[in-house]
């Protein structure tokens, strides 16, 4: 009995006739927060919806707590315990904030976070509560988004591109919102910054043209080592540097 | 149509069809003009819908157009085969001023857009005395040519149209009009981004449409003779053109003749447009559509050519399955 | 004069139920339904047939058929609308087009050619009138179906605002794929939005029935006239579509004093000007420009000169 509450093995997506992501597989526990990290293409947004539901699977299997939701759509895994604040948010631009917040908690499984909970864990919310989501900057999208993946309860909670296009500061406050989720709630978050990845998260998955290249915790993963799977160089391990090219 | 040789066929075999009245019976006549007609109406809308992206439920208005010009340019005198082209001719000019502003709607709001100028256009000709309202009005002056000789001139008439359009629509599909209009198809913001002219192809494939079917309702005026305006500027026509393209195949370049057969040889079949039977075409049309979306000739024609197939060597370069995003 | 007006404004409470429908299906699917007005007739029909068969009132037979229509309406959605949701707006357009010459010719089949009405069943009702001061009549029946109009419009004004189905159709309206990710099943919020697009065209079709005739043929009259309503007064307000409706009902009753065809043709008028406004208006807007060149604001061209 596997005490992961993720696992995915051999997972396969294409676009078209372009493959994105390759047998990959990897797993998350309870209460992991995992960064997963990467060039523009690598795979990660399409890892992201396939686990979410909505990019379509060619091969592979997800589990979530010991179910297997491989065949589940979208709103099913949401109703299961698993939920993605999407790149770009998505927010429903001619409902309010509040309207937003209470269509997932309308769909999505109940539990402790309710509105009150969620307008208290998100300080950025109460104040915007009744403005339309069309009207709301950049940080303030983000946290709505991610108020609005909460009010759904999820035991995982996937964010594509969390800092993309924020400010320094929102970045902090959205840091500092997520740090309160970690431990009860498992996170997968796309993060192009890599020292703000490394800091944050348990453990660090780095993709390149859909495989995982390196992956361990982030206490022991080097910055150099990191980069050299980030980009595509052969790191030698011992000598701590990137390898010479061959001739 | 795409080797000389096809092009070839297509002049033997119009060349041969414009000696039939020479031997055949009225009747065939008659049906072969009916025949032509259709194929008329078939390849126009697909040109508009299947290569353009232009789906118009208004056609019936350039169908019409043509004939009451034709009626009017007779009441001032002209003679009458001369004035059945010049109402033609006036139809797709009137067309092109429309272009203006109809090919500026989109999608759903360019589809009831044409209807509702068809019906605009409907309603004020039958505000003309001269069409004395729900009641019509005669060609009368064709009834002066005597009938065998009328018949004749009314198919090679057809006849002309039909080998006409075909061969500007092949030119045109070929020049750079044709592949524009192929982008816009697809996606006109994209297109327009690279630089074609979206509006201005547009408009040649919406004028060249609205010619196809106004020389087709000159043609139905030759040989009926009576214009009635809710016959010849009724929507059924539209409810004809789509079954006749989509079940013989959108965007492709036999799918419409194979369409207009068939439509042709139901209404053999059938006696008449009974209620039925248009229920049926709908049904036909909209199960293509979802089913079928090549049409009969599309799904048929695979499996025909590899009965027709002639052995050949496969290819020694290998082509890799798969390519990673870069 | 004031009549055609008031007869106009009346109108325009049938309008509006009829474009709501159309209306509906359009915001939550984008599906531009070619066959609502067919779907309207056969509504009528519907209610026709129950009251002829069984003597029942029309009312009655209209509160039966209601359920009716939306079952109709969730078995189109699924067997037929959703099926063309995969590709384009081509597919919609052609299939719902085939739909309504299926319906349309399968009523003739049923039931004939010749024009029905319900008035005979409503008895007095038919063509009782209120009179006004001013010595202005105006019918009963098109004032009841004002205030249908009003009270189904503000029903589903509530529905949309203030239930939980209401939300999620708004929800998967805006953006179906973020609906998926809240938990929103859209195959189910389209089946409701299409249940009650459906029962509102035959709800159309009734009360059309009960105040003039309906016959087989005439559902692209109605489908047409549904669509002038929702593009006058303006695409995606429910309200809009009421002062669509009203603005399309006055000038067609304006447009009938002058001929019989004016009624027709002052509402294709007014919904190509307004079309034409907004296209004028929008090409405009991607110009950088003011909706009306500056020649017309004096004082707006006086400004230009002097910056």
């Amino acid at each position: 009995m596997s005490e992961m509450l993720l696992e995915v093995q051999g997972l396969r997506a294409a676009h078209g006739q372009l493959v994105a992501v390759r047998d990959l597989g990897f797993s998350i526990a309870r209460g992991e927060v995992v960064a997963l990290i990467g060039a523009n293409g690598a795979g990660k947004t399409t890892l992201l919806r396939c686990l979410a539901g909505v990019h379509p699977t060619a091969a592979g299997r997800v589990t979530l707590a010991g179910q297997d939701i491989t065949a589940l759509l979208a709103h099913q895994r949401v109703r299961r315990g698993l939920a993605m604040v999407p790149e770009g948010r998505r927010l429903f631009d001619d409902m309010s904030v509040r309207e937003n917040l209470r269509v997932a908690g309308d769909h999505g499984r109940a539990g402790e976070w309710t509105l009150p909970r969620v307008l208290e864990a998100l300080p950025a919310l109460p104040p915007i509560i009744d403005r339309p989501a069309g009207a709301l900057s950049g940080g303030q999208r983000q946290a709505a988004a991610i108020g609005r993946a909460l009010m759904t309860n999820p035991d995982v909670l996937l964010l594509d591109e969390v800092s993309l296009g924020l400010s320094p500061l929102a970045v902090e406050e959205v840091y500092r919102n997520l740090a309160a989720l970690a431990g009860r709630t498992s996170l997968l978050l796309v993060e192009q910054d890599l020292s703000r990845a490394m800091a944050f998260a348990d453990r660090v998955l780095c993709l390149r043209e859909g495989r995982i290249v390196l992956q361990g915790p982030a206490q022991s993963l080097t910055r150099e080592a990191v980069t050299a799977a980030y980009f595509g160089v052969e790191f030698d391990v011992e000598a701590e540097r990137p390898m010479e090219t061959q001739p | 149509m795409n080797t000389p040789k096809h092009f070839g066929l297509a002049v033997a075999a119009v060349l041969l069809l414009a000696c039939v009245p020479a031997f055949a019976g009225a009747s065939v006549v008659d049906k072969l003009t009916t025949l032509f007609i259709y194929m008329l109406l078939a390849t126009t809308w697909n040109l508009m819908a299947g290569y353009a992206g232009l789906v118009s439920v208004g056609q019936q208005a350039f169908f019409g157009l043509g004939g009451y010009f034709a009626l009017r340019l007779v009441d001032g005198g002209l003679p009458a085969y001369p004035a059945l082209l010049a109402g033609a001719l006036g139809a797709a000019l009137l067309a092109w001023v429309l272009s203006f502003y109809v090919l500026r709607l989109k999608d759903g709001e360019f589809a009831i857009g044409t209807w509702v100028v068809a019906e605009v256009i409907r309603i004020l000709v039958m505000l003309d005395p001269l069409i004395q309202g729900e009641t019509g009005t005669s060609l009368i002056a064709l009834n002066a040519v005597e009938p065998e000789l009328r018949r004749s001139i009314g198919y090679w008439f057809a006849l002309a149209a039909l080998a006409g359009m075909a061969l500007a629509m092949a030119v045109l599909l070929r020049s750079h009009v044709g592949t524009a209009a192929k982008a816009i198809g697809d996606d006109d913001e994209a297109a327009a981004s690279l630089g074609v002219r979206v509006l201005r192809t547009r408009q040649v494939i919406y004028v060249l449409a609205a010619l196809g079917a106004a020389l087709a309702g000159v043609a139905w005026l030759a040989s009926a003779i009576t214009f009635l305006p809710r016959t010849n500027f009724g929507v059924q026509w539209s409810v004809l053109m789509l079954f006749m393209v989509l079940v013989g195949g959108l965007r492709s370049g036999s799918g419409p003749y194979i369409g207009a057969l068939l439509l042709f040889a139901l209404q053999e079949l059938m006696g008449d447009f009974g209620a039925w039977y248009l229920a049926g075409l709908g049904a036909a049309a909209a199960g293509c559509a979802l089913f079928l979306p090549q049409g009969l000739w599309g799904a048929l024609s695979p499996r025909l050519s590899r009965l027709f197939a002639r052995p050949h060597v496969s290819s020694s370069v290998s082509i890799p399955q798969e390519r990673t995003v870069p | 004069m004031t009549e055609a007006l008031i007869q106009g404004l009346l109108l325009g409470g049938f309008y509006a139920i009829l474009a709501a429908g159309l209306s509906l299906m359009f915001g939550v699917m984008r599906i531009i339904n070619l066959a609502h007005g067919d779907l309207a007739i056969v509504g009528a029909f519907g209610v026709i047939a129950l009251t002829e068969r069984t003597g029942l009132s029309p009312w009655l037979a209209l509160a039966l058929v209601l359920p009716v229509m939306a079952l109709v309406g969730i078995a189109l959605q699924r067997w037929l609308f959703a099926r063309t949701l995969r590709a384009g707006i081509l597919l919609p357009l052609l299939v719902t087009f085939g739909l309504g010459a299926v319906l349309q010719n399968t009523l003739y089949g049923a039931f004939g050619s010749e024009a029905r009405s319900l008035g005979s069943a409503l008895g007095d009702l038919a063509w009782a009138s209120w009179e006004l001061p001013g010595g202005i009549v105006v019918g009963q029946l098109p004032v009841i179906t004002f205030v249908i109009a009003v009270a189904v419009l503000g029903a589903l004004q509530l529905l949309l605002n203030h239930t939980r189905l209401g939300r999620a159709i708004r929800a998967a309206a805006s953006d179906p794929e973020a609906a998926a990710l809240c938990g929103v099943d859209a195959h189910r919020v389209h089946r409701a939005a299409a249940a009650i697009a459906v029962a509102l065209a035959g709800l159309a079709g009734a009360l059309l029935a009960m105040q003039a005739t309906v016959e087989p043929y005439g559902g692209p009259t109605l489908l047409i006239q549904a669509f002038e309503a929702v593009v006058i007064g303006g695409i995606g307000s429910l309200w809009g579509t009421l002062l669509g409706g009203v603005l399309l009902g006055v000038a067609q009753s304006l447009g009938a004093l002058w001929s019989p065809q004016g009624f027709q043709l002052a509402g294709h008028l007014l919904f190509l000007a307004v079309l034409g406004a907004r296209l004028w208006r929008n090409h405009r807007h991607q110009l950088g420009r003011p909706a009306l060149p500056a020649w017309r604001h004096p004082r707006a061209a006086r400004k230009a000169v002097r910056a």
